[in-house]
């Protein structure tokens, strides 16, 4: 039993609708209660999608629990086949069903339907929603390739050098993150090298599409975290080599590029010196005019144009999906000149990477889907920016801290009605635009804060950050230390408390402490503490305080 | 019931209610389950917490629902059950009182925490009455441990309130006197609690307690001489439990629209034997209010077509509303379930011929939907946008719960929410 105020998947029947949502001709038949049918709701209002997800309930009520829900499950099969006459069909259950054990996708498959049949088996009391849906996948591919595996000991043949590659584009799936833009972006990167799109699933796909797939010479592994499993499957297979980068940022589109290169043989270099060769900073009339794609992105001059030095040492939280957070990792320390200060993901199964990539930063990285574990955590870093799920967007409200969404879960601002992929060189100026602005933002409202006791200053004027009075920067305030506090609550005898450490506050240094920002202002504390008790000081001046910020550096 | 009817409308239309024919559904629904009112019942009852025993999905439910407003620790989460719950590795109980350990040593500043049962700890049979019990020991005077099922097995969406209240009967404190007092019964909003005081102020009915009360350790008492008047619709086992307690309820149709709310507080004022002449002066102001705000939406509504989804079992009441206050006509009025001693009073007020349905079958009545092409559809979130999209008008449900729609001054906030559709549309030329 696990205590839990928010969580950050939800169950794996609602990765498992991601997918059948994400297709068309598929319906999904879960053996469920009425509650459960709250999961529609996911996709059209935050997705906002005009038609219902393909998705029966059977919504069995306590009084049918002594009579026959396998019957209720085989009635509700043949009448969803009946209406949508989908051309396959996925049956499971939820949690509740899956204590009853019905067996809902074995009745199915015994149900003689004149289309296939996938049995869903998916332990919602171990797992979660990413492995639904990558479960999901993998058999509903499986299940309609089967019959098309070649025979063990297959060699694919070399590809004629006349016909173009092809490729499928395998994870992005409804309520994914930015997944409807960041497809045109990967076709768009394919096509600059020479590489057909075979098919992309499962996001619009049909069942007669996936038993397209192994014309594919090569399968991108999108989204690791869903299409791994799949990816591996079509690998043994049909002998289809992964590309496993995932095209987001400047430097990962280009070991993308060249990865496809390596993979199909094709020369990719003058499509990665286009890429760095051209700021893309001249307006000539050749190039505004032009509606070609310019396979390169805005983001490497815009992070070296001069008005980008404030960026340095900026200092990031990075938490989400691990294909997210890893790439975000790259992405703000070598193309943006960040500083990483906190990283973690809720991604078990890629804590290892995530670790690694961490330690790299000298950080030890949050593993967890506790959001009060990770709110501590951020609270602890004292960040300038925080890039995250829609949970972090929060933590950070609360802390009075920028944030950009980067990763799943999300909220209905962040399926924008604009075009804005992540992935490619697109989705580099997406990352610069919405990465850099809720700094300005930051930045904003440090000057409201600084010119607060000017007469000129006029009372209750906030920056539109704000949404509730000045005096909110005191609960925020309130909110770091609370977070801090519980924090240090939860790992007792870790570090003592700093009252029985001797030191105390002179009033000179707790006022200049004062002047400084509040969201940096529990580090600056400690640290200096930290500094005082090591050398021995009892009382803090301002001088102990300047000393320590020249020793401790910012 | 010893009390005689409450208005002349509800006799003369009573002759009505038994001919209307209820078309009985039991297919798909589509409608939450009773963890959803903690999303409001939390907010209403500040020191209480609500511990759902349930599965991952519960507690995506629940934060779908209250659509992830983090602004502050919640004062609601899920002791997920895991594989070693169910394998019986770990004793469940001994589990939870980890888990309630935990939380209470966190939040010292709770006074009643809710267990709340769900499918998956219905059906392994967890004893949570039990274990509130058990726990009752240790935590209680400092904070007392209550029960109850919000499992979708069992309840529907607006269930839950009823049975979150129900568990609070049996420890509301026992009325001391035979005198009679008001109890009002059901979760409104503060500001709606407070005009209602108001009103039965200037009428001169008292003393008056609402239930549930705005901090859970401030319980109201019940016995002898209480008269309960009903506030929202699906209390069912709560008004029983308290009828039970020596309480006498006050049928009435629900305080929605101008109608409602009178027939609402004259069932009360009869009691005092506060009538005529004094009633209607005590709400006159309040109603001619009421009269100038809603003619503004009578107009936009007046013979347009509502169709309504089961979802809040707040339909039937505001079908009542639609119809005889702001002239809409009632394709369906479809509704989770009908308890006779709760609705009678409303269904008497229906015009006749009211096409009335219990439970559902989604598809079929997307049929039916699609089919009576209404200007307006009141409809679950998973619905509504998928119907707009073919074209028809929606109003969500939860909004229904979710705003202060009760009482004379909201009568025209609440017709304004029909009207808003349409007003939509009209402006829009996209
Ligand atoms: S229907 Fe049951 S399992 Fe589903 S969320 Fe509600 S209580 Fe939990
Ligand atoms: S604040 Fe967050 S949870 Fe609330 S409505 Fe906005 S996005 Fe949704």
């Amino acid at each position: 039993m696990e205590l839990t105020l928010w969580t950050y998947e939800g169950p794996p029947h609602v990765g498992a609708m991601r997918v059948a949502t994400s297709m068309e001709q598929v319906h999904y038949v879960i053996h469920a209660p009425q509650g459960d049918t709250y999961a529609d709701l996911l996709f059209t209002m935050i997705e906002r999608r005009d038609r219902r997800p393909p998705v029966t309930y059977t919504t069995f009520q306590a009084r049918d629990l002594g009579g026959d829900t396998a019957e209720m499950v085989k009635t509700s099969v043949q009448d969803a086949y009946d209406r949508f006459q989908p051309q396959v069909m996925l049956v499971g259950e939820s949690c509740t069903a899956e204590l009853i054990q019905d067996q809902p996708g074995a009745l199915a498959q015994g149900m003689n339907l004149p289309v296939p049949v996938v049995n869903l088996e998916l332990p919602a009391y171990s797992k979660k929603e990413n492995w639904g849906a990558s479960e999901t996948l993998y058999h509903l591919i499986r299940t309609l390739l089967l019959p098309l595996v070649p025979e063990p000991g297959f060699q694919r043949p070399e590809r004629d050098p006349q016909v173009r590659p092809k490729a499928n584009i395998l994870g992005p799936t409804a309520l994914g993150f930015r997944c409807r833009d960041d497809i045109q972006e990967v076709i768009k990167l394919l096509g600059e090298v020479g590489v057909d799109a075979n098919v992309v699933a499962p996001l619009g796909a049909t069942p007669d599409d996936i038993r397209r797939m192994p014309d594919a010479d090569f399968n991108i592994s999108l989204y690791p975290e869903i299409s791994n499993t799949v990816c591996s499957w079509l690998e043994r297979s049909f002998k289809q080599p992964t590309v496993k980068t995932v095209p987001l940022g400047v430097g990962a589109t280009r070991d993308f590029i060249q990865e496809i290169g390596d993979v199909t043989g094709i020369d990719v270099g003058a499509v990665l010196v286009r890429s760095r060769s051209d700021t893309l900073g001249n307006w000539s009339a050749s190039r505004i005019t032009s509606t070609e794609a310019p396979g390169a992105s805005r983001l490497p001059w815009y992070s070296r144009s001069v008005d980008s030095t404030y960026l340095t040492g900026k200092r990031v939280f990075i938490f989400g999906d691990a294909t997210h957070v890893l790439a975000a990792a790259r992405i703000t320390t070598e193309e943006l000149g960040f500083t990483l200060v906190g990283i973690g993901t809720y991604s078990r199964k890629f804590a290892r990477q995530v670790r690694a990539l961490a330690k790299e930063h000298d950080l030890e990285a949050v593993i967890t889907d506790d959001y009060l574990a990770v709110e501590a955590a951020v609270a602890e870093a004292a960040p300038e920016l925080v890039l995250g799920t829609q949970m972090e967007r929060h933590i950070a409200k609360r802390l009075g801290l920028p944030c950009a969404v980067i990763s799943t879960p999300i909220h209905v601002q962040d399926v924008p009605a604009r075009y804005s992929p992540q992935m490619g060189w697109e989705g580099a100026n997406v990352i610069f635009d919405d990465w850099v602005h809720p700094l300005m933002m930051g930045l904003e409202e440090h000057l409201i804060g600084m010119f607060r006791d000017d007469f000129e200053f006029a009372e209750g004027h906030m920056s539109h950050l704000h949404t509730a009075a000045e005096s909110n920067s005191a609960d925020m305030e309130k909110a770091v230390e609370v977070a801090i506090a519980a924090e240090e609550q939860a790992k007792p005898a870790e570090s003592a408390p700093e009252e029985e450490s001797g030191v105390t506050w002179a009033p000179s240094g707790l006022a200049e402490l004062k002047k400084i920002p509040f969201f940096v202002r529990g580090k600056v504390k400690r640290n200096t503490e930290k500094f005082a008790q090591g050398l021995g000081i009892t009382e803090i001046t301002v001088d102990t305080l300047y000393e320590a910020k020249a020793r401790i550096g910012k | 019931m010893a009390l005689k009817p409450c208005t002349a409308t509800t006799k003369e239309a009573k002759v009505a209610s038994p001919n209307l024919p209820v078309l009985k559904e039991r297919g798909q629904r589509e409608v939450f389950c009773g963890l959803t009112g903690i999303v409001w019942l939390h907010r209403k009852m500040q020191d209480a917490f609500f511990l759902v025993v349930g599965s991952r999905t519960c507690a995506h439910l629940i934060q779908s629902a209250a659509g992830v407003m983090i602004f502050a620790e919640p004062r609601f989460g899920t002791a997920i059950l895991g594989d070693r719950d169910l394998a019986g590795l770990a004793d469940a109980n001994d589990e939870l009182e980890r888990v309630v350990a935990q939380l209470l040593g966190r939040r010292p500043d709770i006074k009643t925490l809710f267990l709340v049962g769900s499918c998956p700890s219905e059906v392994i049979k967890l004893d949570l009455a039990t274990a509130a019990e058990k726990l009752n020991r240790e935590y209680f005077p400092q904070t007392r441990i209550l029960n109850y099922s919000g499992s979708g097995i069992e309840t529907t969406f607006t269930q839950g309130e009823d049975a979150c209240l129900g568990s609070m009967v049996p420890v509301l404190p026992e009325k001391e006197t035979d005198e009679p007092a008001l109890m009002v019964v059901g979760s409104l909003a503060d500001v709606v609690e407070d005009q209602f005081q108001r009103l039965f102020d200037r009428l001169g009915v008292g003393p008056v307690s609402f239930f549930p009360p705005r901090r859970a350790a401030e319980l109201p008492e019940v016995g002898k001489g209480t008269k309960l008047l009903v506030a929202q619709p699906f209390l069912s086992e709560t008004v029983r439990s308290l009828l039970h307690r020596g309480a006498e309820l006050l049928p009435a149709p629900y305080p929605f629209g101008i109608e409602g709310t009178t027939a609402w507080l004259r069932a009360a004022a009869d009691v005092w034997g506060i009538g005529g002449q004094a009633f209607e002066e005590a709400i006159a102001p309040a109603v001619s209010r009421a009269e100038t705000g809603l003619a503004r939406y009578r107009e936009t509504l007046n013979g347009r077509k509502a169709f309504f989804f089961p979802d809040s079992q707040l339909e039937i009441p505001l079908a009542r509303f639609l119809s005889r206050e702001c002239g809409m006509e009632l394709t369906e009025v479809g509704t989770p379930y009908i308890d006779r001693m709760l609705m009678d009073a409303e269904i008497a007020l229906l015009p006749e011929g009211t096409a009335l349905a219990e439970g559902q079958d989604v598809e079929r009545q997307l049929d039916r939907c699609r089919e009576a092409h209404p200007d307006i559809t009141v409809c679950g979130l998973g619905l509504a946008n998928p119907l707009e999209a073919e074209g028809m008008s929606t109003k969500w449900s939860i909004e229904l719960v979710f705003s202060p729609l009760h009482g004379y001054d909201q009568a025209a906030d609440l017709a304004e929410l029909f009207a808003r559709p349409t007003e939509r549309r009209r402006r829009l030329s996209v």
